[in-house]
């Protein structure tokens, strides 16, 4: 008998992952500038539902106010280039940091709020941003402003240059923080962070200090979304109090996303995005109706399969594509 | 003799993964007091819970009067009148002493039993009856606990441990005011650990050892050794 | 004066504020659900009422009369049909399950009344008001906090003087205890919801008159009666209203300094009283 890690399945993972992301490096030599777009959205919001899902499925922490630190990042990127004459991509890594900055006072805050008030408090948070950035009049108040021209032709020569390095950025962000997730969740602190889910006492008999742990997995990953805003609004180009703190862009997806992918698996994001935009491209044009169905299909799938569609196969077929568990392998001279 | 009002036949209960109850064969007669005694972790409150309904189990596996009630809900069984004296207590504690009694006698059975006839029996709840019940002490509270499924007036009436954690003295008086409740035709089950209190107010007594029947005798009869042997498994 | 004034106007929105928050408060207390749909049905209530009015020629607080039924039985089948089979240990199901509820009423009213602002027409009492001192009083927000006193004082008696109070404290402190008293919980529930929402009702008639509305403003009323139970301090029904109340002067202060600052100075008393007294300003004592 052996106790290991990998599997068959996974391994086969790293080869087709591989492969995907190759291709997908690739796309501004063989997609349409449509396709790229959309690519590059699949994969904002990829990395968006990660980081929920890091939080929801695995700290614990259910919060609905992650709008604050996408607008947070896009207001940034904007007054640092604006403002602070940086270049956009040394402003993106800026944005990340000043987000880790202010999720620290935030955090101290709101962790003073137990479970679902604490996922209210979140949103609180997210007013204060969204009402605090309509004053400043230098970025536009409550109407908004664009990125200037002549900063978003710094960031490369012509058109396509451009676009394709926006969308390098957004597929390097999805990769980024995917790896990043798993790799935590690989660590001591991540196996902490399970212990802490699985049983709370426990895990505190054990020694683990839970604040500590779900303080830095909110403050990363408020660093880590804000990042991901700033990219957003480099796509979008314009920015405004409204769009940067929308509860249903920036949050209400992102929920769906993770419930109908599978909360609390590093693979359930993937798949719930990949939903997701199937279900958008084919439904959109039901406008409000879409919405309904939507949030009729999370209602039913966190009380039919709460582990969503990827608690399903993984049900049926015993399969992880990223190993976190291990598993015990009967060797073939060991008797049953 | 009549009927049993209470048939366990074959009951399995299971916590997830374990189990706990290996099919169960047990059963009380209409009018009498039983005993169940064992070590901890036999199954003695498994069987508590399983019987009123706070877990599900098959339909036919508890019996009483006749009426399968396995697969009930704990409070439709509790409507068909079995109440039980739980474990620890477990008052409420943001309802007043009167409050838990008035609770425990909102089903509106028709019987003896009134806030006053509990008064009666128990005259410290009397003065304290406006008092929170969490401020009363341990045997005060065994007493609400008691007070509080006798409100319903029920047929058959269920004692999950009742003088775990209380000083003796206490003890005595409680087991000195069972014969009055149950002298008014109520059946009983007594869950103990004690055993020889548990032997002496019952008439008959199973004990239970890991999850099965260990020993089923009359209480007057049994022997200790019987009983060493049942409850440890040895000799 | 002005700053009189602005205290006064603000204590009375407080009424208001803590009419969305009874409801919330109510559920949290009996079944530890938060409800995060709580506003866009509050909102609902104000359609329904909108609709009501149009329909019959009503007036809109006689629009009570159908409205509370109905959304009182919304909220049991709500109860029963849904919501009872996410309660457990785990948090996440409740909550994700009324996000959900809150995208569908969202849109759902979206899809029938579209987005265009609506208000109930309330006549002559919309602009009646007397003087108090050198102060003129609004009769509508008068009314309002008078109706917030009245309900949460019901409320208030209901809980700790009534049989079905019992029972909703029974089941809040002990679920399994409380079904071997011949409770059923998922019952009690329902009704608690349906309370709630009653509640609800009434909440949304006085926001329909007092204001514009459309289908996108619930958030914002589930926030300001989320704010006025924690400033208040959790399970304590007057504290409640003290929290709509501070909320609600805040609010008018914020406006006195500037217009844009109302809603932001709400939300900063919110988090000072978050930092400073996390467990709320009058927190229910045990017993």
């Amino acid at each position: 008998m052996r106790v290991t890690r990998t599997s068959s399945a996974a391994s086969i993972a790293v080869i087709v992952g591989t492969i995907i992301l190759i291709a997908l490096i690739a796309a501004p030599w063989w997609a349409g500038r449509a396709d790229m777009r959309l690519l590059g959205e699949i994969f904002l919001y990829l990395a968006l539902a990660s980081l929920w899902n890091l939080m929801a499925g695995y700290a614990g922490l259910v919060s609905v106010g992650q709008q604050a630190y996408v607008g947070f990042g896009g207001y940034m990127l904007f007054a640092l280039t604006i403002f602070g004459g940086l270049p956009p991509l040394v402003a993106i890594a800026g944005a990340g940091v000043l987000g880790a900055l202010i999720a620290v006072p935030v955090a101290l805050l709101i962790f003073r709020l137990r479970g679902a008030y604490f996922a209210i408090g979140t949103w609180v948070m997210a007013e204060v941003f969204r009402l605090i950035f309509a004053q400043v009049s230098a970025l536009g108040g409550g109407s908004g402003s664009s990125l200037p021209v002549d900063i978003v032709r710094s960031m490369a020569e012509g058109r396509d240059a451009r676009e394709a390095l926006s969308y390098w950025l957004a597929l390097g962000i999805a990769v980024v923080v995917i790896a990043a997730v798993y790799l935590y969740l690989r660590s001591r602190q991540g196996l902490a962070l399970t212990a802490i889910r699985d049983n709370e006492l426990a895990a505190a008999s054990l020694g683990i200090d839970i604040w500590r742990t779900k303080f830095v997995v909110y403050v990363v990953t408020g660093a880590l979304t804000a990042m991901v805003g700033a990219l957003i609004f480099l796509q979008k180009l314009r920015i405004s109090p409204d769009a940067a703190f929308s509860v249903n862009d920036w949050t209400a997806f992102v929920i769906f996303i993770v419930v109908i992918g599978g909360i609390g698996t590093i693979e359930g994001p993937i798949i719930g995005t990949l939903v997701f935009f199937a279900l958008r491209e084919t439904l959109s044009d039901l406008g409000t109706v879409y919405l309904m169905v939507l949030g009729l299909v999370a209602i039913i799938v966190m009380l039919k399969a709460p582990k969503g569609i990827w608690g399903l196969v993984r049900a049926r077929f015993d399969l992880q594509l990223f190993p976190l568990g291990y598993r015990v392998i009967q060797n073939k001279t060991d008797k049953d | 003799m009549t009927d049993p009002i209470l048939q366990i036949a074959g009951l399995n209960a299971y916590y997830k993964d374990f189990q706990a109850l290996y099919s169960l064969e047990m059963h009380l007669m209409q009018g009498e007091v039983l005993a169940i005694i064992g070590a901890n972790g036999a199954g003695k409150t498994t069987l508590m819970r399983a019987i009123s309904g706070l877990m599900a189990n098959g339909a036919d596996q508890v019996r009483y009067r006749g009426q399968p009630i396995g697969a009930l809900r704990a409070d439709q069984v509790a409507m068909l009148g079995i109440a039980v004296v739980p474990e620890g207590r477990q008052l409420f504690p943001s309802l007043s002493v009167e409050e838990n009694l008035l609770i425990g006698g909102r089903m509106g059975r028709k019987g003896p039993w009134s806030l006053n006839s509990v008064f009666d029996l128990f005259p410290i709840l009397k003065e304290c009856r406006a008092v929170p019940s969490t401020s009363l002490s341990g045997g005060q509270q065994q007493m609400v606990a008691i007070g509080r499924a006798l409100m319903s007036n029920p047929d058959l009436i269920l004692f999950d441990e009742i003088s775990l954690g209380l000083a003796p003295v206490i003890i005595k008086s409680i087991y000195d005011a069972l014969p009055v409740i149950v002298s008014e035709g109520m059946s009983a089950m007594i869950v103990e650990q004690d055993i020889s209190k548990a032997l002496s107010v019952s008439d008959r007594a199973y004990c239970l050892q890991e999850g099965r029947v260990s020993l089923e005798s009359t209480s007057a009869d049994v022997s200790r050794a019987a009983i060493s042997q049942a409850y440890f498994g040895i000799a | 004066m002005d700053w009189v004034n602005a205290i006064v106007q603000g204590t009375l929105l407080g009424g208001l504020y803590a009419l969305f928050a009874a409801g919330l408060s109510l559920i949290f207390g009996v079944m530890r659900l938060v409800n995060i749909a709580h506003g866009d049905l509050i909102v609902l209530a104000a359609y329904l009422g909108l609709t009501v009015v149009m329909a019959t020629g009503l007036h809109p607080l006689l629009a009570l009369v159908f409205v509370v039924p109905t959304m009182a039985t919304i909220g049991y089948i709500l109860q029963r049909g849904i919501l009872n089979f996410t309660l457990g240990d785990d948090l996440l199901p409740p909550l994700l399950v009324t996000f959900g509820l809150s995208v569908i009423i969202q849109n759902g009213l979206l899809e029938m009344y579209s987005a265009d602002p609506q208000k109930m027409n309330a006549g002559a009492l919309e602009t009646a008001s007397f003087a108090m001192g050198s102060l003129s009083l609004g009769v509508l927000p008068v009314l309002t906090f008078a109706i917030a006193v009245v309900v949460i004082a019901g409320l208030q008696w209901m809980f700790y003087h009534t049989a079905i109070g019992r029972a909703f404290r029974a089941v809040s402190d002990n679920q399994d205890i409380a079904q071997l008293m011949g409770l059923n919980k998922r019952h009690i529930f329902g009704l608690a919801m349906a309370l709630a929402l009653g509640v609800t009702a009434i909440a949304g008639i006085l926001l329909g008159i007092r204001t514009s509305f459309d289908p996108s403003v619930g958030g914002g009323r589930l926030i300001f009666g989320f704010e006025a139970v924690i400033i208040g301090g959790l399970g304590n029904l007057w504290g409640t209203l003290a929290g709509g109340v501070i909320l609600g002067v805040a609010q008018t202060i914020g406006a006195k300094i500037d217009p844009g600052w109302q809603i932001l100075a709400g939300h900063i008393a919110f988090l000072i009283v978050l930092a400073v007294r996390p467990q709320g300003l009058f927190p229910r004592v045990s017993g």
